[in-house]
């Protein structure tokens, strides 16, 4: 495995995408987001790590707001992405979850045409009308999650007789096919065998020179082998946020220790 | 020992039921059959399934179904024209849009909207809708297809919804959140991943309503005015399948031929429900899978 835990840069220089401010959400009594401070960096891989229940997928559903759609869960704070509190009223929700792309748990393809999955989001967003122009968009789509080859000839199949690793690329191609800055990808490989993971990590590192990608993972070699930075979290709370290196061998917090050498998780 | 043998009787109570069901369907099917072949020994069976006229008691007589046929037909596709729409966006509203309580409100009116007697819907339709159709077209009478198939569709709209929304539920949920983390709107999740995944539920439904709609005798009876003729449209008074047998098996004598004849459109009406609930079935089991 090539090791990608090297830090190019200082982290001061990259741009900072996603940044909340005093982020709290409540599921009814519930505090699932206690306090959440984070500066996300552009351009790179940022895991989000920690035990079961730890609020690391809720946080991730914040920045897309995919929250709005769990009843009684209230968030406070901000959240800024690209300068903007995405938690304001007057947020374009459509706009801002073509921006945010997010894939998830377990391969969602719609019970439609490979075709008609990438057309969706085109469709949608009113992006492309001309025929030949969406056909392009589809190849690039599926070239860039390396599935043009295989699947060129059955566009028309249903999406769900795919492989779930082939469905789960799929679901990536329906994302970037939108032109997102962020990709927001919930354990995307929790579904899959140890040999699909890996593709699907290998995929990801070629996918962070153009995209700002957050992973949660509940599996910390993954999170060592994709990721530039990472956030340990624990009850809800960000406990350490660093580059992915400096956590991994020297955490700043007995807790990021303790779960990294696996006393608990 | 005792309990084995409890068990055994248990069992095999079970099983007789489940077969009794079986020779029932069967024995149905078998006597319909058996006395409609006894029509064709003594009528051509050409004559009486493309006979334009239906005609019991005059000399010699016909029994063309023709014009029943199209009466049912008329009348059933005319329902299914105004119920399926209506059927369906109740059914999205329920699933999708309604918030708790309304969903619990509606789902319990749609419940009381089937236990309806059908012969108070025709009471309804003799009274009212006929009258009233005939002021509003400006019609000879109100007794006419379409008033019959408003009514069926009434009748035919809470198998329709109900079957229609267990579709839509059993969506998988996954499906709207990838389509609203793609940025899709509520309606453009509904219209374009929803629905097409609950398709095959949703042709299920259609298929049990026209079934349920074609097989309905009382409220037909009461308000297509009854006419055995080819009717020019559906604002004209026609004759079902279900009416004409309804209607004349009381005055015709057992074993004549008009009594066989009764029969033999039985026959035609089973076959035809038979596919129809054949269709639904093979469509909700794609649904299933």
């Amino acid at each position: 495995m090539v090791n990608f835990m090297v830090s190019l840069s200082n982290p001061m220089e990259i741009e900072t995408t996603i940044e909340t401010k005093n982020l709290n959400l409540y599921y009814g009594d519930f505090r699932a987001l206690n306090d959440v401070n984070i500066k996300i960096p552009g351009r790179n891989v940022t895991a989000i790590i920690g035990p079961s229940g730890c609020g690391k997928s809720t946080l991730l559903r914040c920045f897309n707001r995919m929250n709005d759609l769990t009843e009684n869960a209230k968030v406070q704070g901000k959240i800024i992405i690209e300068g903007n509190n995405i938690l304001e009223l007057e947020t374009d929700l459509i706009f801002l979850r073509k921006k945010v792309g997010m894939v998830f748990q377990r391969p969602n393809v719609f019970d439609l045409s490979i075709y008609n999955n990438l057309k969706f989001g085109l469709r949608i967003h009113r992006m492309l009308s001309d025929k030949d122009h969406i056909m392009q968009a589809i190849q690039s789509g599926l070239e860039q999650v390396n599935l043009w080859q295989e699947l060129k000839d059955k566009l028309r199949k249903n999406a769900r007789s795919l492989t779930l690793e082939q469905q789960q690329r799929l679901c990536i191609a329906r994302v970037i096919i939108l032109k997102p800055d962020i990709i927001l990808l919930d354990e995307p490989c929790s579904a899959l065998d140890p040999i699909a993971t890996l593709r699907i990590e290998e995929l990801l590192r070629i996918l962070r020179q153009q995209y700002t990608l957050v992973i949660v993972t509940h599996n910390m070699q993954q999170a060592a082998r994709v990721s530039d930075y990472t956030g340990f979290m624990y009850l809800g709370q960000l406990i350490e946020f660093g580059e992915t290196n400096q956590i991994f061998t020297n955490p700043g917090e007995k807790l990021t220790e303790n779960y990294i050498s696996g006393y608990f998780g | 020992m005792f309990r084995r043998i409890n068990e055994k009787i248990i069992e095999s109570c079970i099983k007789l039921s489940g077969l009794l069901v079986i020779i029932f369907v069967f024995l149905i099917f078998l006597f319909l059959l058996k006395d409609s072949i006894s029509l064709f020994g003594q009528y051509p069976i050409g004559q009486f399934l493309f006979g334009r006229n239906w005609l019991p008691i005059s000399e010699p007589p016909k029994f063309g179904i023709v014009p029943l046929l199209l009466g049912s037909i008329y009348v059933t596709i005319g329902a299914i024209v105004i119920c399926v729409p209506f059927g369906v966006a109740a059914a999205m509203f329920i699933a999708e849009v309604a918030p708790g309580y309304l969903k619990h409100v509606l789902k319990s009116l749609i419940e009381i909207l089937a236990s309806i007697p059908s012969v108070v819907l025709g009471f309804i339709g003799i009274v009212w809708l006929g009258p009233f159709l005939r002021n509003t077209f400006g019609l000879k009478t109100g007794m006419c297809g379409l008033t019959g198939s408003l009514l069926l569709a009434f009748m035919a709209l809470p198998t329709i919804i109900s079957i229609c929304e267990d579709a839509l539920v059993g969506v998988p949920r996954t499906y709207k959140e990838a389509a609203f983390g793609l940025g899709a709107t509520h309606w453009q999740t509904l219209w374009r991943i929803i629905l097409p995944a609950a398709s095959s539920g949703i042709i299920a439904a259609v298929m049990l309503g026209i079934g349920r709609v074609i097989g309905e005798t009382m409220v037909v009876m009461m308000v297509t005015g009854n006419a055995p003729v080819i009717p020019k449209s559906i604002l004209e008074p026609l004759r079902t399948l279900t009416a004409t047998i309804a209607g004349e098996m009381g005055e015709t004598v057992g074993g004549s031929e008009h009594y066989f004849a009764l029969f033999a459109v039985g026959v035609v009406l089973f076959i035809i429900t038979f596919m129809i609930n054949l269709v639904a079935d093979v469509c909700m089991r794609r649904a299933k899978k």
